[in-house]
């Protein structure tokens, strides 16, 4: 498959064509919603088995199903909405994907080409409202530049720095007839991704890194997309270095070893942001510096560390940090360099200060600041996380929504491979946790999915419970209920003296019996002697979506944390309150 | 990261297709880069735009949009002008008054700082002059204020000195 394809003199709809396009590209899902402009699409998908459409119960979802779907796999996820308000809907899931850099081919119909620009029914320019938060995208003028575009479009999702690109397509060309001639390759003067690193600078780093005295590794998103988690590893064990990683990053290397600090950032252990702050060579893999991992940058600056940078996109060296050492490349090529080199050169290392540093570092690790008070009266929310990990063993597929239960899902579910842990980290969209649950379970239907979320972010797509009846999907929904905004009420508590300004959920549906409407099983657990037997029930009941509703202690609050525009070494740990 | 600001003319080349200017219009406005001018037209190959944007900056700003144009899929090359020796020039077109006390004055103005007169008419000359910005800005400002009655610039466009060419 892949080249060979019948070049048959036989010509077909546009319609026909995109479905071929998508078959060419091995697609196994495609995540829509029909509607008038891409009716000529859905005829087709109708004649065709070779993939097969979900369909979902808004464009948000299918855009964060197909977007979950190829976080999970490292395949391109493509989702296919009709025009105006379809393309509309799409776009939060759109720059979600964008903001994380996930490689997705979104269709979009368009009014056909001769109604462009009059206003017509369900008309957008959907190209120019989507092209700030795509990587790129294409309105197809004409039926014979359709195999083309599609070919370009997952070539220009999934290689370089990955994104969503878009194509545009307008009803009249779905139907026009052209004949069917796949392109083999792409050729494009404008776009070349590097993908070898420089080797002078890789032997630079690694002299470096070797010579350091207190060196630390801190590994981001680029790991996990780039398949590099395995060479990380090998770095890691070669030179025994500690490392952490960011919210995106996590599961890029496993958090049971040793040398893992912890995620790092503004809910970051406190080990981690020490390490940070005081290591002395730092080497940065496929993670951006963000606000939300090192805080303000004067402060972080203000120790002299000297910095390497490995990332595949030249506009995230020195963007918000100046790089000593950039190395551009793909993340698993740097890393296999790099091994490469330490299995010939054999680098002498500093052992004497690498064991200080790890000295040091069990001094900041003896603070246990991720220990949390149990109670016996009030489920305490990163207990159940706990219990999760323990009850799936620690090898579910966790997706999340976005608020207090991402950050404690992050802290308290040991992840110790990559891409189980499926979040909204760079946009934050809240919502994203039931469709994302949907993507994955379609990827892997044997797998175990929890979808960890909160009775604020579950109600943006609730919906999806539906989408979720129609294809059995086993999701389990791991809704941590505190009747609060949980991460705006700790905000208000702590920089807006407890003045709860509409952060409180009033009005909540009985969610228990919300479930069983749908035909799903629904849960409520109120005591903590009650959650981890909860737990075993509903995981244990393989095929069925189960909705638990974990009445939780409502004034739990995350830490450490670290306050927006603060530095690293400025945490509040929960002892000092 | 901040250093002195200074101003830079950034020349690129990219894919001559619709929507290629705002996708460089639309980087500076959601990045927050400051556009002075920008000026685009089809080079002799007609499948690629030649656009020129002067834009101010500190060192580390500048960095971040050769990179962000560099990222953008469309974008086939970028020259910081600024890099190496360069040549600048822009076109103005000013209409200015011209009554019988004046026309005499106005041609005077118009011949020192080598401009031309592309249309006369009763109480009006249209002035045509080419240079560097900061030429054009003296030309309006050694005029009289009253005098001006419409001005156009066309924004510079730019190119490397001797074998500095940019191309496919």
């Amino acid at each position: 498959m892949g080249k060979s394809m019948e070049k048959s003199s036989k010509k077909i709809t546009g319609a026909e064509i995109l479905i071929r396009c998508l078959h060419e590209e091995q697609v196994e899902f495609v995540f829509g919603y029909p509607g008038g402009a891409v009716l000529h699409i859905y005829d087709a998908i109708f004649h065709q088995d070779k993939f097969k459409h979900i369909l979902v119960r808004h464009e948000q979802a299918a855009l964060h199903a197909a977007d979950a779907y190829s976080r999970s796999t490292g395949k391109v996820g493509v989702a296919l909405v009709t025009s105006g308000p379809g393309a509309t809907n799409a776009v939060t899931g759109i720059a979600t994907a964008y903001m994380d850099s996930i490689p997705m081919v979104i269709i979009s119909g368009q009014v056909p080409t001769y109604a462009i620009g009059e206003d017509a029914f369900q008309e957008c320019d959907t190209v120019g409202i989507t092209r700030p938060c795509v990587k790129h995208n294409f309105l197809v003028k004409d039926v014979k530049d359709i195999a083309a575009t599609m070919k370009k479009a997952f070539y220009v999702a999934s290689s370089g720095r990955p994104g969503p690109v878009l194509v545009d397509i307008p009803k009249d060309i779905t139907a026009d007839l052209c004949q069917f001639d796949y392109p083999e390759t792409v050729q494009m003067r404008s776009y070349n991704p590097v993908t070898k690193g420089h080797l002078g600078q890789i032997k630079k780093a690694l002299k470096l890194l070797s010579e350091a005295k207190r060196p630390m590794v801190y590994s981001g998103g680029g790991v996990v997309l780039g398949d590099a988690a395995e060479h990380l590893i090998k770095l890691i064990q070669a030179l025994g270095l500690p490392i952490t990683s960011t919210l995106m990053g996590l599961g890029g290397f496993p958090a049971s070893d040793k040398k893992f600090l912890g995620m790092l950032g503004m809910h970051g252990t406190y080990e981690a942001n020490m390490a940070m702050q005081e290591c002395d060579v730092l080497l940065a893999v496929g993670a951006r510096f963000d606000d939300r991992v090192i805080g303000n940058t004067v402060d972080f600056l203000s120790k002299p560390r000297t910095i390497i940078h490995i990332d595949i996109d030249p506009a995230s060296i020195s963007k918000r940090v100046k790089i000593d050492v950039p190395i551009v490349g793909d993340v698993k090529s740097v890393l296999a360099d790099m091994n490469e080199l330490i299995a010939t050169e054999k680098p002498q290392q500093n052992t004497a200060a690498l064991n200080a540093w790890f000295e040091q570092i069990q001094t900041w690790r003896a603070k246990e600041c991720m220990n949390f008070a149990q109670s016996n009266e009030f489920i305490k929310p990163q207990y159940v996380i706990q219990k999760l990990h323990e009850v799936t063993k620690g090898e579910a597929f966790v997706t999340s929504d976005v608020g207090q239960h991402q950050m404690w899902a992050a802290q308290y579910y040991k992840f110790d491979q990559p891409r189980r842990w499926i979040n909204s980290g760079g946009l934050g969209t809240m919502g994203v946790g039931l469709p994302y649950a949907m993507g994955v379970q379609f990827a892997h239907p044997n797998a175990q999915v929890a979808c960890v979320t909160g009775e604020g972010s579950i109600q943006m797509n609730i919906q999806e419970l539906s989408t979720c009846a129609q294809y059995h999907l086993p999701i389990k929904v791991i809704m941590l209920n505190n009747r609060y905004l949980g991460m705006v009420r700790q905000w208000q508590e702590f920089f807006y003296e407890n003045r709860y300004s509409e952060s409180y959920m009033d009005s909540l549906p009985n969610f228990v019996k919300l479930a069983e409407a749908y035909g799903h099983v629904g849960m409520q657990i109120t005591k903590p002697g009650d959650v981890e037997a909860a737990l075993k029930e509903a995981f244990a009941m393989k095929s069925r979506f189960v909705f638990m509703d974990f009445i939780t202690d409502q004034k739990e609050n995350v830490f450490p944390m670290i306050q927006n525009g603060k530095g690293l070494s400025e945490m509040i740990l929960a002892e000092d309150l | 990261m901040a250093t002195q600001s200074a101003r830079h003319i950034i020349s690129l080349l990219m894919e001559n297709e619709s929507g290629a200017l705002s996708r460089v219009a639309g980087l500076f406005s959601a990045r927050g880069y400051n556009i002075e001018s920008l000026t685009v037209a089809a080079t002799e190959d007609q499948t690629l735009s030649r656009m020129t944007i002067v834009t101010t900056g500190s060192e580390a700003v500048i960095e971040q949009i050769i990179k962000q144009l560099n990222k953008l899929v469309d974008v086939v090359k970028v020259l910081d002008l600024n890099d190496g020796k360069f040549i600048e020039r822009e076109l103005m077109l000013v209409k200015v008054k011209a009554t019988s006390a004046f026309r005499e004055e106005m041609k005077r103005m118009c011949d020192i700082f080598r401009g031309r007169i592309i249309d006369v008419a009763d109480g009006s000359f249209t002035i045509e002059l080419t240079g560097s910005g900061n030429k054009l800005d003296a030309f309006i400002e050694s005029l009289d204020k009253a005098a001006i009655l419409e001005t156009v610039r066309t924004g510079a466009s730019g190119i490397g000195r001797g074998d500095r060419i940019l191309k496919v």
